[in-house]
């Protein structure tokens, strides 16, 4: 729905855009903007482990910034690191311009949420949030006033006198969060904040974390390693692996426009097809599949010489699938005989064999947008598959 | 899951009921039983007889006999103990002796509990093992041991006087001070262990957000590690305090004669002057000090934890 108003827009201003576009703030664009976070050229060694590795990353003031990668990819090291509990082996962290070596963590000006929420359990809801502001010899009346202003902020004024343990997972979390932002920290980090809630509320809690840090305008970095969690809430992702970068962009871009098959890979569902570069032009490529020999047309320029081996990658849902065959010599048309089909509710997910031997597969989506389905494609039927020039990426890594 | 056991009847076979009585056995026979006994010999009245004490029952004049005997039960030793300064002194002494102990070993006994607890995970077995390793050896030969140690020409004194800190022998043994000493080297692993367990159990991640929120190191300490393990505080300061109010040996044998402990007066009362009704009383007053505070104790744990609930 939303992201049909957003292609009428697209099409009524003719403006071209990866993905929709969620709000006008990009400061990673203007190249003279001061970051407000920044690692630079940042090591951490655990014994012979490198858990990050000579990293660089700016992060801009009000941004929403995901870090997201598999477990022992370095990205809890990395906030580790800006909150001041582990030291960088080598490298320098600045914070609004301030180098954060040699400051202990009761000194910065972030805040984290952690993951276990690590509550207080011997003190009430209200002790909890107030718990950073004493430590800053704050009036009581000044606390008091602030204390309740994160109870209401975060829906939880009838628990005030509660202890943790007499909280749902869903309550502590918000605790957790009302302590984390009591102070009114320059960052909010957040360690796999939704990790231990179940999947509605979940959803919910994310919405309600984009709202919080739109309207308390406070720069927020999350690291998770759930991608739809990532990408429904940031502003930017850096995808990580092995204690490095592999891509930091907008969700559209990462999704749309990954840059190595790792971060297709990672980020939803993709069809990676192995092919060789058989013609370029500034309007275009042409590929041939190396197992099955079928052509691909892409409005994509390549680096990639001809005669190079490249990956196409193409998102299941940018398939087309139909009954019938494929005309001989048109490109980016694929017979495929359909072998599975799983009907998800909102799309069903196709799994056709394709190629000489029918060894490889194809997955394709299909939206169920009617609930009765006139001529619908079942098991061990002949289909074609079908995709736009722009519908894939080419990929040399 | 849960709920459907919950409410399942509940319904126990021969095997259960079995497995349930043999604590209530154990109890009644090792604890009640003997209780009661100590109980009728300290209402009966010391004798010149086998047992040194009357009147004694006999099954044989049946129930007319029994109730005879019971009529001849008395309270006079509990007055006799409230008459002699002695033994209020002695329970007295007994018990701020122990208090001190307790405190000092708590003193002692935390940083060794907090530091096993911080310490790498691959130590921790080893430490744990050298807590617990005196026990291998005798408690009456390790409390001897330290009589070498602090006897006027014992290591101790050497040792200091070859350092040159002292000039002549310190006084130790035969002291008080030999007793705390005594007290808290025998009962420090009571106090580690279960302080130990509380301690290991604290989530690092409290600690790190204690930091993170503004908090210095100590003063989480104070904040978070300190009140979270309050409840091991307590009961390794439990598991020092009861046996130090009755402790006998330790007193015996590195205390002077002026250390006054209620154990050394049961044992004159009980051996030397064989009077067995009264040191039975002087038992049973114990067991009732000893009883009522944790009773209270326990009965306030529940009321917090009813309140928290």
């Amino acid at each position: 729905m939303f992201l049909n108003i957003f292609i009428g827009l697209g099409s009524i201003l003719a403006k071209k855009s990866v993905g929709p576009v969620r709000r006008e703030f990009t400061p990673w664009e203007d190249p003279d903007h001061p970051p407000f976070i920044e690692f630079r050229n940042v090591t951490k060694k655990f014994g012979d482990f490198t858990a990050v590795n000579n990293l660089s990353l700016k992060i801009y003031e009000k941004e929403f910034f995901a870090l997201l990668g598999g477990s022992g990819c370095g990205k809890t090291t990395l906030m580790r690191m800006l909150a001041g509990f582990e030291t960088p082996t080598s490298g320098q962290i600045f914070l609004d311009g301030q180098d954060l070596a040699g400051i202990p963590p009761y000194r910065r000006p972030s805040n984290m949420m952690f993951q276990s929420y690590a509550l207080f359990p011997h003190m009430s809801v209200e002790k909890n949030i107030a718990f950073g502001l004493k430590q800053d010899k704050m009036p009581a009346s000044e606390i008091n006033a602030r204390v309740a202003e994160m109870l209401q902020l975060t829906k939880l004024e009838q628990f005030a006198k509660r202890k943790p343990h007499q909280l749902s997972g869903g309550q502590r979390q918000r605790v957790a969060l009302a302590r984390s932002l009591a102070k009114r920290p320059k960052v909010l980090l957040l360690d796999e904040p939704l990790g231990a809630l179940d999947r509605k509320l979940r959803e919910e809690t994310q919405f309600e974390l984009m709202n919080l840090q739109e309207e308390l305008e406070m720069t927020f970095l999350i690291v998770t390693h759930d991608q739809e969690e990532a990408m429904t809430v940031a502003d930017r992702i850096a995808v990580m692996d092995k204690g490095q970068l592999v891509q930091v962009a907008t969700p559209a871009e990462i999704y749309e426009e990954p840059n190595s098959t790792f971060v297709a890979d990672f980020i939803g569902d993709v069809n990676l097809i192995e092919a060789t570069v058989s013609d370029k032009s500034d309007a275009g490529t042409k590929l041939t599949s190396v197992e099955d020999g079928f052509a691909i047309d892409s409005d994509q320029v390549t680096t990639a010489n001809v005669g190079d081996k490249v990956w196409y990658a193409i998102r299941p849902e940018k398939v087309r699938i139909a009954h019938g065959r494929a005309e001989s010599g048109q490109p980016n048309q694929i017979n495929g005989l359909v072998w599975d089909i799983a009907y998800l509710g909102d799309v069903s997910i196709i799994h056709a064999k394709v190629g000489a031997d029918n060894e490889d597969i194809l997955r394709a989506t299909i939206a169920n947008v009617s609930r009765i389905v006139d001529n619908p494609i079942t098991w061990d039927e002949d289909v074609v598959l079908s995709f736009d020039r722009d519908a894939g990426v080419i990929l040399t890594s | 899951m849960d709920q459907e056991q919950n409410t399942a009847p509940t319904r126990r076979t021969l095997g259960g009921w079995l497995l349930i009585a043999v604590p209530y056995l154990w109890l009644l026979i090792l604890f009640l039983a003997p209780f009661l006994i100590v109980l009728k010999i300290s209402l009966s009245e010391v004798a010149v007889a086998i047992p040194p004490y009357l009147p004694t029952f006999d099954l044989a004049e049946g129930w007319a006999g029994f109730t005879e005997s019971l009529s001849q039960l008395s309270f006079e030793n509990y007055i006799w103990l409230t008459e002699d300064d002695l033994y209020w002194k002695s329970y007295l002494s007994s018990v701020v002796i122990a208090g001190i102990s307790t405190i000092l070993t708590l003193l002692l006994g935390y940083p060794i509990a907090y530091g096993m607890a911080r310490s790498p995970q691959a130590w921790r077995p080893t430490l744990l093992m050298l807590v617990i390793l005196p026990f291998w050896t005798s408690f009456l030969i390790r409390v001897y041991a330290w009589i070498g140690i602090l006897k006027n020409e014992g290591l101790l004194n050497q040792l200091l006087l070859f350092l040159g800190v002292i000039d002549e022998p310190l006084v130790i043994l035969n002291t008080n001070i030999a007793v705390y000493i005594g007290i808290v080297y025998s009962y420090l692993p009571f106090l580690v262990l279960p302080l130990y367990a509380s301690l290991e159990r604290l989530d690092g991640s409290l600690l790190e957000a204690a930091e993170d929120l503004g908090c210095p190191p100590w003063k989480a300490f104070w904040n978070v590690t300190l009140p979270l393990s309050l409840p091991g505080v307590i009961a390794g300061c439990f598991l020092v305090f009861i046996p130090a109010v009755g402790e006998f040996v330790i007193p015996d044998l590195l205390g002077g004669s002026n250390t006054l402990m209620i154990g050394k007066t049961l044992w004159v009362e009980f051996f030397n002057n064989r009077d067995w009704p009264v040191s039975s009383a002087v038992a049973v007053i114990l067991l009732l000090i000893l009883v009522i505070p944790i009773v209270l104790f326990q009965n306030q744990q529940q009321k917090m934890s009813e309140k928290n609930g």
